[in-house]
């Protein structure tokens, strides 16, 4: 079973994404979506600074079976990336709500969280997809 | 629900994760497919390729046969206990499949052929055997693992009858041998020393499960397919088939010219593409910076696209990705591939990338 932390906000492409203090939003790949990726071996992050459309690619992982694409949820501004997966792209798969987060971004209206999954909701939607 | 090896309940008890692979339903991996790659360049795992298609060809008739629709020359092995790898052709010389053949006795070899590939197979065989005295059976009742790596032999030795263990071990690569219940070749697709070992379902079942016992670690398709990249062995499907000669294949020393009286199925066809110039090259390509090469992404020199990757990723004991694309003979040395629209240089170099444990490029 994939560990579903309740402080998090999901997607339907099995992302998470955590509201800061500050007001930027961390983003990373859920335990399910690393479970399903196998090992991860490479991540390309994007540039600091960088805009992205809700649905455009902002980043790629690479696990030894087949890239995927990580997905901006929302109209935002990408204000950091996790540099250490250049090296250890792994951590991903053995921390995916901790170390392995992907980038930080700023979104580009501040009720962007409203609209996407509660832990409760990502549940159903893991358990639907186990039917 | 595809069809299922002898082995499945074991995978399924082992918490593999399944997936379709030719209309089987066969282990991805068991965890971590780095592991299992890990152990079979470091120490031993075990493949179920029970899914793989054992076909017998005997008879007064078996040899002429052989001789002619493979495009390596049965002679070679003919009297021995060795075991050859070829191609078997269309009349263009395009590779209906790839596959193993031993011979066991006068008249008596036994075909090792893709799974995938199976029916269209036996069709062309039967066909190409019709009006001769040479039989065809499948063997279907037969499972079949792989134990690879550099402690397998040793490892596996102990599933056969004390008496037989010293001459097994003995055997050098390519040959192959009956002991006790099994029949075992030293063979292989992931360029490490190691066996393959065919018999019933049941025997190969306790042969697993004793395997395991012994700490021989169980791999899956995923570790399959990083360890031949890595050994710069094709896979059918993917850097070759029907419409690409073995010349274009990196597979020109599988092709036996020599006699040249021996009238095998493809011949003119190759010596036709020969006396020409073969117009594509099968090679390797190692990816300089960070990043990974897959299949059918496009081989590029200055703005030109001049091939493309038929089998790519990461190899973990390589530590970077390497890949086999098909690209034109006068395609030169410098070239790069195109990844989500970015241009990322890579260094051509002869296959294998790692043989015997050791990264070779």
């Amino acid at each position: 079973m994939s560990e579903v932390p309740g402080d998090l906000k999901f997607t339907t492409d099995h992302e998470w994404l955590r509201l800061e203090d500050d007001g930027t939003v961390t983003l990373g790949i859920t335990d399910h979506a690393q479970e399903a990726l196998g090992d991860l071996v490479y991540v390309e992050l994007p540039e600091q600074g960088q805009s992205a459309d809700a649905g455009d690619g902002i980043a790629v992982v690479e696990s030894v079976k087949a890239a995927s694409d990580v997905y901006a949820p929302f109209e935002c501004t990408v204000d950091e990336v996790n540099g250490a997966l250049a090296d250890e792209p792994e951590k991903v798969n053995s921390d995916p709500y901790g170390e392995g987060w992907i980038v930080r971004v700023t979104p580009a209206s501040p009720g962007a969280l409203e609209e996407l999954l509660d832990p409760e909701a990502y549940e159903q939607l893991l358990a639907e997809a186990d039917d | 629900m595809g069809n299922r090896t002898p082995l499945y309940p074991l995978h399924e008890e082992a918490g593999a994760r399944i997936v379709d692979f030719g209309g089987w339903d066969m282990p991805l991996s068991y965890g971590s497919q780095l592991a299992e790659h890990r152990a079979v360049r470091e120490s031993a795992g075990m493949f179920d390729v029970s899914h793989m298609t054992v076909v017998d060809v005997t008879g007064d008739g078996a040899d002429g046969l052989l001789s002619r629709i493979l495009a390596n020359d049965i002679g070679k092995i003919r009297g021995t206990d060795r075991a050859l790898y070829t191609c078997m052709l269309n009349d263009e010389g395009g590779v209906i499949d790839d596959l193993i053949v031993y011979h066991r006795g006068p008249g008596d070899y036994r075909l090792v052929v893709n799974a995938a590939t199976r029916e269209k197979d036996l069709a062309w065989m039967r066909r190409q055997a019709e009006g001769t005295d040479a039989e065809i059976a499948e063997r279907p009742e037969l499972a079949m693992i792989a134990v690879q790596g550099p402690q397998a032999r040793e490892r596996a030795a102990a599933l056969l009858p004390e008496t037989a263990r010293e001459e097994a071990l003995a055997m050098k690569p390519f040959v192959a041998g009956g002991f006790g219940d099994f029949f075992v070749a030293r063979t292989g697709y992931t360029g490490e020393d190691g066996w393959e070992i065919i018999g019933t379902g049941d025997a190969v079942m306790r042969a697993w499960r004793s395997l395991a016992d012994a700490g021989v670690q169980p791999c899956g398709l995923g570790a399959r397919d990083t360890l031949r990249l890595e050994a710069g062995l094709n896979l059918y499907g993917a850097d070759m088939d029907e419409t690409t000669t073995p010349l274009e294949s990196n597979l020109g020393w599988t092709v036996a010219f020599e006699p040249p009286e021996r009238d095998f199925v493809g011949r003119a066809a190759l010596e036709r593409q020969r006396e020409a110039g073969v117009p594509r090259r099968l090679v390797g390509l190692v990816l300089e910076g960070k990043g990974v090469l897959r299949a059918h992404q496009s081989v590029m020199a200055a703005d030109e696209t001049v091939g493309e990757i038929t089998s790519g990723g990461f190899g973990p004991t390589v530590g970077g990705s390497v890949a086999l694309a098909r690209i034109a003979a006068e395609a030169g040395d410098s070239l790069g591939v195109e990844i989500r629209g970015r241009r990322l240089p890579v260094r051509v170099v002869p296959p294998p990338f790692v043989r015997r444990g050791k990264v070779l490029i």
